[in-house]
């Protein structure tokens, strides 16, 4: 039912029993918001949205108070803004002056705040609480001195990811937030997937930065310094930098690489047509041996470490094979050195990805060869962005250049991975080949594209049948793994991505996004594999020649030792 | 244990009180119950005061000593705890009463004074430097030149409809309780009238929350009635935290039944068939005898399925919260009965219409539905024959401070304050001036004696600015600093805020900061400070306001309360903190200033030695001396001089 209410003098409508915000955000009015999460019901708890409403003789939050008939509202009266400003300038005074020191100079929400309520003096000189950072984990840094107590972390680890790893504790000014028992956070059963930092407003919460030990590495002329990225990352440049759809921002990324000092560049998309080729090989055989089915996806660090700690029951399921990114730093220490004639020690594999688990995965001691890992740094697309800007580089006016031989091919398949439903397409496309010896008509299953939750679908694939499903966010996987406990046994192959939407959500992302913008990023990397040339792993002609002259057969003796892993039950608190 | 089948009292006191078509009974009936009541005895029955305040001044001990004299004596005597009888200034309360005589009762009664006292009344001779007064009773010879104890001034006004069994019977006594009527308007009810009746009559007795919100009780249940919910819920909000406040314990403490029967009674209207009685875990003594009154009712059927064939279904059950003040807030009350954490909810939607588990829910205070049995027993019209216009019924003020009689009275809305203190409290202690009466506890404010002649009811202390709040009043003298309370109740406060909104939990813990600097000498003065200082007052209003407007729940927008009204009235005593750096009450410890007389000084340097801030000078045998820039006011010098020669400038 659509009612009129007055706000700021304008009449404007409203739908009835619906909140002020809400009412005010459709019809273009912006208020300054803190606590508020999209999708998720208001707490009422920073009070930065209060309004006042003729007669009422409080200000009014406008994200939890529903909107009536008669109400005469104004957004900016000088009431409120002086109560904003206040609320800020409360903020800033148990904060650390530490802005132009901090990881969000610039992107900061409670710098934007004192920049739009024109906070200008420290009005309230007192104590401020003195915590120590945390930086236990390997993917991210806990700075608690900077936490102004929003809450959206806790809500979206429990109320979206249904982890909860951090809540909080204590009660007044020594409210806290903080893992299980006021343990470090690499103790708990946090897994990595870096939404918390999403959706955090302060330098409270940032990944373990890596770029800068790169810049000494960079430089040194005894290491032979390579990376790779992930087809994320391109689109999401595309998107920070305004570069247009169909110019080559891939061939822009791999000079502006270059400038920096990388010796190679590759895109870990070769090595997502390598791993397609094992797991199909994988999923086939288990098909055939009709074990140890379903297969999950073994390429999301934050599912590994999900299945590792909540239901390691479920460990013989996941794939065996490595993550693309640990597939192509195994190669280059393996393959890439022999042919380089470089000793694997001197090789520094760099890898840029979309995602804060990476930074787990590859400290992971399966992930290593000989004492060597894999991967030795993983920079999220934040730090790259940070990087091109620290040296200097206009990534705009960049001639677009080819990645390194011999790992330049890549197909579609290898891109679209990203996406969730990515994984399980691209594998489905080469198991359908192989097992019918014809291409998936169309190449494309609709029912497992798109960012809900939890996709199903079920394939003719010859004379099989194939029970497939897409996971995004933790929060479907649970209801899933019981199922399966309770002995449904109609699927065969399920992708987990932890991030909801998929690796282009990931916790390694610029900040700020609306949803528009991440539908746009999945719909980017489908349109491009609509016209490529090669859509396929199986056709990837680099992969092929790397199988003649290295690995020999998918799943050999020697695929098992550099492309293959394991995994263990972990005990984590909680 | 006795079921009720087995107990002839029991079956007795069903059948013929709680069932009874009408309260006037037959002879026999009538004689049966003055001896459960114990207005008829065979042997002497000893009552001991023993709710919280009479253990704090040693009733535990009196007894003892009573127990003790009577096993010497080989006396067959019945010792009875009875809960507060209100005038806790005078507790240990011992009432003796001896076959045919009234019942006396004698006040700091510690126990030392037992033996005195018992050899005397045993002898009927009653010990007049301790006696508060004598219960006449149409049954029982009065005592000669001994006052009747309700003519006493402390209770010759008061009108004690909550309080009337509290001091008087046990309250762990269920038959007592039915004996004198108890849990007949709860019969009634759930047998004779519609739920919408009931909310129809307490409406109409025009009963306001007692709790501090002053919201109009039958309407709040008429609201829970109406809303659709498959389930709804009464809870009792027994988590009294104010300072100073105390009436809930003694209500608990003293007359458990009565509240539960205004529970039942409470759910019954609303259509509840489970209730939470949300009681403070501190509060030991109430929880213990609570939850012994609960497994009683339950024992006679007054708790259960089917009550009385009824076709009610009800049951109460007991949470304790864990030491936060916030949780008396009614919605951060329900998060904690859910497991949640402890923080208030955004209303709308209010509790009666979304509350516990998001069904319908009532949350009312202790004081509210202990007045409930009466209403239904006597009538909206009774109710409201007592009290103000906009304010019926009687309030429990909890008096503490410097007034010579302290502790709970019950009086009709509409009883002026001078009456309060000077009438009832008996004015100010050793000769001193009343300064300030401070109502409301932390969110509330101080009234000057201007305004002494002052009604009081919810509305009267709105417009002087004030609130009725939970009843508590502390009466302040000459000798209490208005900065160090205002102080004192923002520290409450910043402690116990939840955390949950930005301008309470940042807001509070600034405003104590500031009022700490005023009432604090750092140890290098500068103008610098003296201007900060200022500052500091004058962001304090601004702060106040916005914390005042846009905190999430009451305790927040209440929080500048006793910080501006202090800062209102007594502005000059903030001035001379600030620019003075004087606290002419003598109270702000870092304020003080020593001087040592020179006169009674014998130089015998033990001050020189003690001193932490080397602020005495002085040589041996000779006066010393005290450099004022350099004292602190710790006192230490004060304490220690044998010769009394330092004092407070």
């Amino acid at each position: 039912m659509i009612i009129n209410i007055e706000v700021n003098n304008k009449s404007i409508k409203a739908k009835r029993g619906e909140t002020i915000l809400s009412a005010l955000s459709r019809n273009g009015i912006s208020i300054p918001v803190l606590c508020h999460m999209d999708g998720l019901d208001a707490t009422g708890s920073c009070r930065m949205c209060v309004v006042e409403v003729e007669n009422l003789p409080n200000l009014i939050p406008a994200c939890s108070y529903p909107v009536e008939e008669w109400m005469k509202i104004w957004t900016h009266s000088p009431k409120v803004v002086n109560a904003r400003k206040t609320i800020v300038e409360l903020l800033l005074s148990n904060h650390p002056d530490d802005c132009l020191y901090c990881e969000r100079n610039g992107s900061c929400e409670l710098q934007n705040f004192a920049i739009e309520l024109n906070v200008r003096e420290r009005r309230f000189p007192g104590k401020k609480n003195k915590y120590k950072t945390d930086p236990s984990s390997a993917s991210l840094v806990r700075d608690p001195a900077k936490c102004v107590l929003c809450g959206r972390c806790v809500r979206m680890c429990d109320e979206i990811l249904d982890i909860a790893a951090i809540d909080f504790i204590g009660r007044g000014n020594k409210s806290l937030i903080t893992p299980a028992l006021s343990k470090p956070l690499n103790l708990s059963n946090c897994i990595n997937c870096g939404q918390c930092i999403m959706v955090c407003p302060t330098g409270a919460l940032h990944e373990k930065i890596h770029f800068r030990e790169l810049q000494d590495a960079l430089h040194n002329p005894n290491l032979h310094v390579v990376i790779q990225y992930s087809s994320a990352v391109p689109i999401t440049l595309a998107d920070e930098f305004g570069i247009k759809p169909g110019k080559d921002i891939h061939g822009k990324l791999n000079a502006a690489l270059r400038k920096i000092g990388f010796d190679k560049v590759f895109e870990t998309a070769f090595a997502v047509d390598l791993s397609i080729i094992e797991q199909s090989e994988e999923l086939i055989q288990r098909l055939q041996n009709k074990e140890k089915l379903p297969m999950f996806t073994s390429c999301c660090p934050g599912w590994i470490k999900y299945i590792e700690q909540f239901s390691p029951d479920f460990i013989e399921n996941i794939s065996t094979c490595k993550s693309p990114q640990q597939m192509l730093g195994a190669v280059l220490n393996s393959y890439y050195a022999e042919i380089q004639n470089i000793p694997a020690e001197k090789i520094y594999s760099v890898s840029v990805m979309p995602c804060t688990a990476k930074k787990f995965e590859a400290q992971r001691e399966q992930m290593t060869h000989k004492g060597i890992s894999d991967v030795d740094a993983v920079l999220t697309t934040r730090e790259l962005i940070k990087l091109i800007t620290l040296n200097g580089i206009n990534i705009t006016q960049c001639e677009p250049e080819l990645p390194d031989l011999p790992f330049r091919n890549r197909s579609s398949a290898g891109k679209i991975v990203s996406a969730s439903g990515g994984m399980l397409e691209a594998v489905l496309r080469t198991i359908y080949f192989k097992l019918t010896g014809k291409e998936l008509p169309g190449l494309k299953i609709n029912e497992i594209r798109g960012s809900k939750g939890y996709k199903e679908a079920k394939l003719k694939i010859g004379n099989h049948v194939l029970g497939v499903a897409a996971v995004n966010g933790m929060g479907s996987v649970r209801k899933l793994l019981n199922e399966l406990a309770n002995g449904r046994n109609d699927l065969h192959f399920i992708e987990v991505m932890a991030c909801p939407g998929g690796c282009i959500n990931g916790g390694g992302q610029p900040l700020y996004k609306d949803i528009a913008t991440l539908k746009n990023r999945a719909k980017s990397l489908y349109d491009a594999d609509e016209i490529e040339s090669i859509r396929v792993a199986h056709k990837n002609t680099g992969v092929n020649e790397l199988y003649q002259n290295f690995f020999t057969t998918p799943l050999s003796e020697k695929c098992q030792q550099y492309l293959h892993t394991t995994y263990k039950k972990r005990e984590v608190l909680l | 244990m006795e079921t009720i089948a087995s107990n002839p009292n029991s079956q007795f006191l069903i059948n013929e009180v709680l069932l009874a078509e009408t309260g006037v009974y037959a002879k026999e009936i009538n004689e049966r119950l003055l001896l459960i009541t114990r207005n008829k005895i065979t042997h002497p029955v000893i009552y001991i005061g023993m709710g919280t305040c009479g253990k704090v001044a040693g009733a535990e001990y009196t007894k003892q000593a009573i127990i003790q004299y009577i096993d010497e004596k080989k006396l067959n005597v019945e010792v009875i705890e009875v809960g507060c009888i209100g005038l806790c200034s005078a507790e240990p309360l011992v009432n003796v009463q001896l076959p045919g005589k009234a019942r006396v009762s004698f006040e700091k009664i510690t126990s030392d004074k037992v033996d005195t006292l018992l050899d005397g009344i045993f002898n009927y001779s009653v010990p007049s430097e301790y006696v508060l007064g004598q219960f006449p009773h149409a049954n029982h010879e009065e005592w000669d030149g001994v006052p009747y104890f309700f003519n006493h001034p402390f209770f010759a006004t008061q009108k004690r409809i909550v309080l009337q069994n509290c001091g008087i019977i046990d309250p762990l006594s269920i038959e007592d309780y039915i004996a004198r009527g108890g849990y007949r308007a709860f019969i009634k009810t759930i047998t004779k009238f519609t739920s919408e009746k009931v909310c129809e009559t307490v409406e109409q007795s025009g009963l306001r929350g007692r709790g501090g919100g002053g919201f109009f009780t039958g309407e709040k249940w008429k609201i829970a009635h109406s809303s659709a919910g498959d389930e709804k819920f009464l809870i009792c909000n027994a988590d009294e935290s104010d300072p100073g406040a105390f009436m809930d314990r003694a209500i608990i403490e003293g007359d458990p039944h009565r509240l539960i029967e205004g529970i039942a009674i409470a759910a019954y209207a609303i259509g509840a068939t489970k209730a939470f009685i949300y009681i403070r875990a501190e509060y030991i003594l109430a929880l213990e005898r609570l939850k012994k009154a609960i497994l009683q009712a339950k024992e006679f059927g007054l708790l259960g399925e089917n009550i009385y064939n009824s076709g009610f279904n009800l049951h109460l059950i007991v949470k304790q919260g864990a030491g936060a003040f916030v949780c008396g807030e009614e919605t951060a009350l329900i998060n904690s009965i859910e497991g949640k954490r402890g923080q208030p909810r955004s209303k709308p939607p209010y509790p009666a219409v979304e509350g516990l588990y998001n069904k319908p829910t009532v949350v009312n205070n202790v004081e509210t539905l202990a007045n409930i049995p009466s209403i239904i027993e006597n009538g909206a019209l009774w109710f409201n024959e007592i009290g103000t216009g906009n304010s019926k019924g009687t309030k429990v003020f909890a008096m503490t401070g410097k007034i010579r009689n302290a502790g709970l009275v019950e009086i009709p809305m509409g009883t002026t304050l001078r009456h309060i203190i000077f009438d009832i409290c008996d004015g100010i202690r050793e000769m001193k001036e009343l300064k300030a009466v401070h109502i409301g506890g932390p969110s509330g404010s101080c009234i000057t004696p201007q305004n002494l002649d002052i009604e009081i009811d919810y509305d009267s202390l709105i417009g002087i600015g004030a609130i009725m709040g939970s009843g508590g009043m502390v009466v302040m003298d000459e000798n209490t600093c208005m900065v160090d309370i205002a102080k004192y109740f923002m520290n409450f406060l910043q402690r116990e805020s939840c955390g949950k909104c930005i301008p309470c939990r940042e807001g509070t813990r600034r405003m104590h900061e500031i009022l700490e600097n005023i009432t604090k000498r750092p140890s290098n003065e500068s103008g610098y400070e003296t201007l900060e200082r200022f500052k500091g007052i004058m962001q304090l209003e601004s702060l106040a306001e916005v914390i005042r407007t846009t905190s999430l729940c009451g305790l927040g927008q209440t929080a500048p309360n006793p910080l501006l009204s202090t800062l209102k009235w007594f502005r000059e005593e903030y001035e001379e903190h600030i620019f003075d750096r004087k606290c002419k009450a003598g109270v702000c410890k870092d304020l003080r200033l020593f001087y040592i007389d020179v006169d009674k000084c014998t130089g015998c340097t033990l001050c020189i030695k003690k001193c932490p801030a080397d602020a005495i000078i002085g040589t041996p045998r000779s006066p010393h001396f005290i450099i004022e820039e350099k004292c602190t006011g710790c006192g230490i010098c004060y304490d220690i001089c044998k010769f009394v020669a330092i004092s407070v400038k």
